[in-house]
């Protein structure tokens, strides 16, 4: 599905990510963990097409095609999305509104009638259930006034909603007490199929309790220095990130 | 890519979409202004002695008045002597039907998308035309005459009722109010005239177009809307002008008077020419808008301007009668080398009276975007309210928001807020929304439609999707 190649990309001049590579295939979740600055956010914001960060050298293919090439909106019309760890406010522009116009602009990038009204109000009844998301959330401005938890569960909701091919989950679980965690993790693996994969960064092991990953990987210093299956995770959260600088030998 | 600026340059700098010229042979007035040219205006319309008096005495306080130079404005101060005062299409037999049109008007209708006859079919909507200074098509008369309602040309209603003009013409905005307005008072050619006698509520939304159509023809319109007591009205007036090289000057006056009880909806969607992208003509439009509340009267005005070259208004409620209220909802937007100082003013005479500004500026290009609000609060207007809200959302980086708030308060028991905000169209809300797949231009239309979604939920259902698609035209760029 997607393959990241000897990826480098630096922001103002400071390199933040130093080769990585990664492959990810249809029906696959992955973490990605790692102590605070070791390029996580960086490495979804390149992916999602953020022009902020200026990619160096390296190639990413999703679908065979050149990702880094893309637009962001041609982006998430392939079917990348990616859950914000900040997701933003926009007042005055209700939710459902907001998601129409995103699947509607997708569907006429694949040559599609705008979707009906009917099918989009009972794709929202159904959808915004997975989440346990208020109806009432649906119809207030996007994001503004959420509060944190509802904010995270919003983008599940819209994950929900754009049905992508390959989800970004940007430390989904920050800021999230234990019931939202539940929550959130219950609405990502609802939504796992055979077709689909996602990419789960955390900095904490606790939200792969719930979302269980085929593979993890240790991202340090802007690469990848050790992959292994989700009992990783654990020998993580009981050793701290020490134990994995010392062993790879990256100097800190 | 193209960077966000470059895309927001596209984007703020598109063509204006409704320049086009109708060709109607018109009868006007030499260039200038004199004594003489009011008589001819005056004999022109066939007016009574009264409103040629009143017209004189306003030019005579004009000529000792000077422009005003305080708003925050620059542009070649107009020639008077350079202009056209009148300027008409030739008179035609009185029309029957849509069918005995000029066809070329009815093309214009269509250009403009408010067809008189879908209009008629689809809408219920009454619309008097204004094509220049003359009202040509009037519809639904007889529907509004059998409930007592008066609404057709101003030039008419002198005519036809002249006790209700003379009664309430200059009431709420005096001769001598201001420069535009004494101009104005001299030398206006029509507009319209509304009444709605006591106790009755208007079954429909009352709808002007207007048109500036002759090259260097200064359009000084007259509106005036009296709703008698416990009465009820809503009133759309809407513009477009064909596109211009040279400046045209506008110089509107629209007194609202709200009897006891009564309640006057004013809805304004302003799309004049404004200007070229290299800031070359456009129209520049001085109005002066004001409402008379008495008891328990309501006037709410809501705008939507996106045109002109230079826009200088201010539309405000004088809120007389005790428990009166006074609301201004609206959006400004200016791009490219527009110049805007707009805003309301609120004047509290009455107990209890309350009033709420509603002000979103949304400058782009190089333009500038001026709030200007006056809130007073007079001595005896006990226990009176006021809440000011204005936010300005800048595109680009070399476009300037400025607002001057001025509150004068001279009763303890009364309360005035004012919230500001100044914000740039976020980069984050763009990127959000191109992640979930929208490009830039949607994003931008989607963001900007939001904030100004309190003013537009105040215009009324088919005013408010012609709103929307403006807003969209005067942003939109080749993106693609």
């Amino acid at each position: 599905m997607i393959e990241i190649k000897n990826l480098h990309a630096s922001i103002d001049g400071t390199p933040i990510l130093n080769g990585i590579n990664l492959k990810v295939n249809a029906g696959e979740v992955h973490a990605i963990m790692g102590p605070n600055g070791s390029g996580k956010s960086t490495l979804s914001s390149v992916l999602a097409g953020r022009d902020e960060y200026e990619v160096t050298a390296g190639e990413v293919s999703f679908f065979g095609e050149d990702l880094l090439d893309m637009e962001p909106e041609d982006r998430a019309a392939a079917g990348l999305f990616l859950a914000f760890q900040y997701p933003v406010e926009i007042p005055g522009v209700s939710n459902v509104n907001f998601l129409k116009s995103a699947i509607n602009e997708i569907r006429k990038k694949k040559g599609l009638d705008a979707i009906s009204a009917k099918e989009f109000l009972q794709m929202v009844k159904e959808k915004s259930k997975l989440v346990e998301l208020d109806g009432k959330l649906a119809n207030r401005s996007v994001n503004e006034g959420f509060s944190g938890g509802e904010k995270k569960r919003n983008e599940i909701f819209q994950m929900a909603m754009l049905e992508p091919k390959l989800s970004i989950l940007d430390e989904t679980d920050s800021g999230l007490d234990i019931d939202a965690l539940r929550i959130v993790a219950n609405g990502v693996n609802e939504l796992k199929t055979e077709e689909n994969a996602s990419i789960v960064i955390t900095h904490y092991q606790r939200l792969l309790d719930y979302i269980v990953p085929d593979f993890v990987h240790v991202l340090y210093k802007g690469k990848i220095v050790k992959t292994g299956g989700k009992e990783l995770a654990l020998e993580l959260e009981e050793k701290g990130y020490d134990w994995i600088k010392e062993e790879t030998g990256v100097s800190a | 890519m193209a960077s966000e600026e470059e895309l927001l340059e596209e984007i703020t700098s598109s063509e204006y979409k409704y320049g086009f010229v109708t060709d109607i042979e018109s009868d006007k007035a030499p260039k200038g202004l004199n004594e003489d040219i009011i008589r001819f205006i005056s004999a022109k319309k066939n007016e009574p002695e009264w409103m040629l008096d009143y017209r004189l005495k306003a030019y005579r306080i004009w000529k000792k008045m000077i422009e005003p130079e305080w708003a925050h404005l620059k542009y070649p101060k107009p020639d008077f002597q350079d202009i056209h005062y009148y300027s008409a299409p030739k008179p035609k037999k009185q029309l029957d039907s849509l069918d005995e049109v000029d066809p070329e008007m009815l093309a214009t209708f269509e250009k403009l998308g408010i067809s008189l006859d879908e209009q008629k079919r689809l809408t219920g909507v009454a619309v008097d035309f204004v094509m220049d200074s003359v009202s040509v098509a009037t519809s639904f008369k007889e529907k509004l005459g059998e409930l007592g309602i008066i609404f057709c040309s101003f030039s008419e209603a002198v005519q036809e009722h002249p006790e209700l003009v003379k009664q309430y013409l200059g009431t709420v905005v005096p001769t001598s109010d201001n420069f535009y307005a004494a101009l104005n008072s001299a030398v206006f050619t029509d507009g319209s005239f509304c009444y709605i006698p006591k106790g009755v509520r208007c079954p429909m939304e009352l709808s002007t177009y207007f048109r500036i159509n002759e090259a260097n023809t200064g359009q000084f319109e007259r509106t005036l809307v009296i709703a008698d007591e416990g009465s009820y009205v809503s009133y759309l007036e809407g513009c477009t002008a064909p596109m211009r090289d040279e400046n045209q000057l506008h110089a509107a006056v629209v007194e609202l008077v709200a009897l006891n009880n009564a309640e006057i909806k004013y809805s304004t969607i302003q799309n004049w020419y404004p200007g070229s992208k290299e800031g070359k003509g456009g129209i520049y439009n001085f109005v002066t808008k004001r409402g008379l509340c008495l008891e328990n009267s309501k006037i709410s005005w809501t705008q939507v301007e996106t045109g002109s070259a230079v826009t200088w208004k201010y539309p405000g409620c004088v809120l007389k009668g005790d428990n009166s209220v006074g609301e201004f909802y609206s959006v400004a937007v200016t791009a490219n080398h527009q110049q805007a100082d707009t805003g309301s003013k609120m004047l509290h005479i009455g107990k209890n009276t309350k009033s709420t500004i509603i002000s979103k500026g949304i400058s782009a290009g190089q333009s500038n975007n001026s709030y200007r609000g006056l809130v007073k609060i007079n001595k005896n207007a006990t226990n009176s309210r006021n809440f000011t809200q204005c936010d300005s959302l800048l595109m680009g980086n070399n476009c300037g928001a400025h607002t001057f708030p001025y509150i004068e308060i001279s009763n303890k028991s009364s309360k005035v807020e004012h919230e500001a905000t100044t914000s740039k169209i976020g980069e984050d809300q763009i990127f959000y929304c191109k992640q979930r797949g929208m490009d830039e231009e949607t994003a931008i239309n989607l963001i900007v439609n939001g904030y100004c979604k309190e003013v537009l939920n105040q215009l009324p259902m088919e005013f408010a999707v012609e709103a929307q698609k403006l807003l969209e035209i005067s942003l939109e760029g080749s993106v693609g």
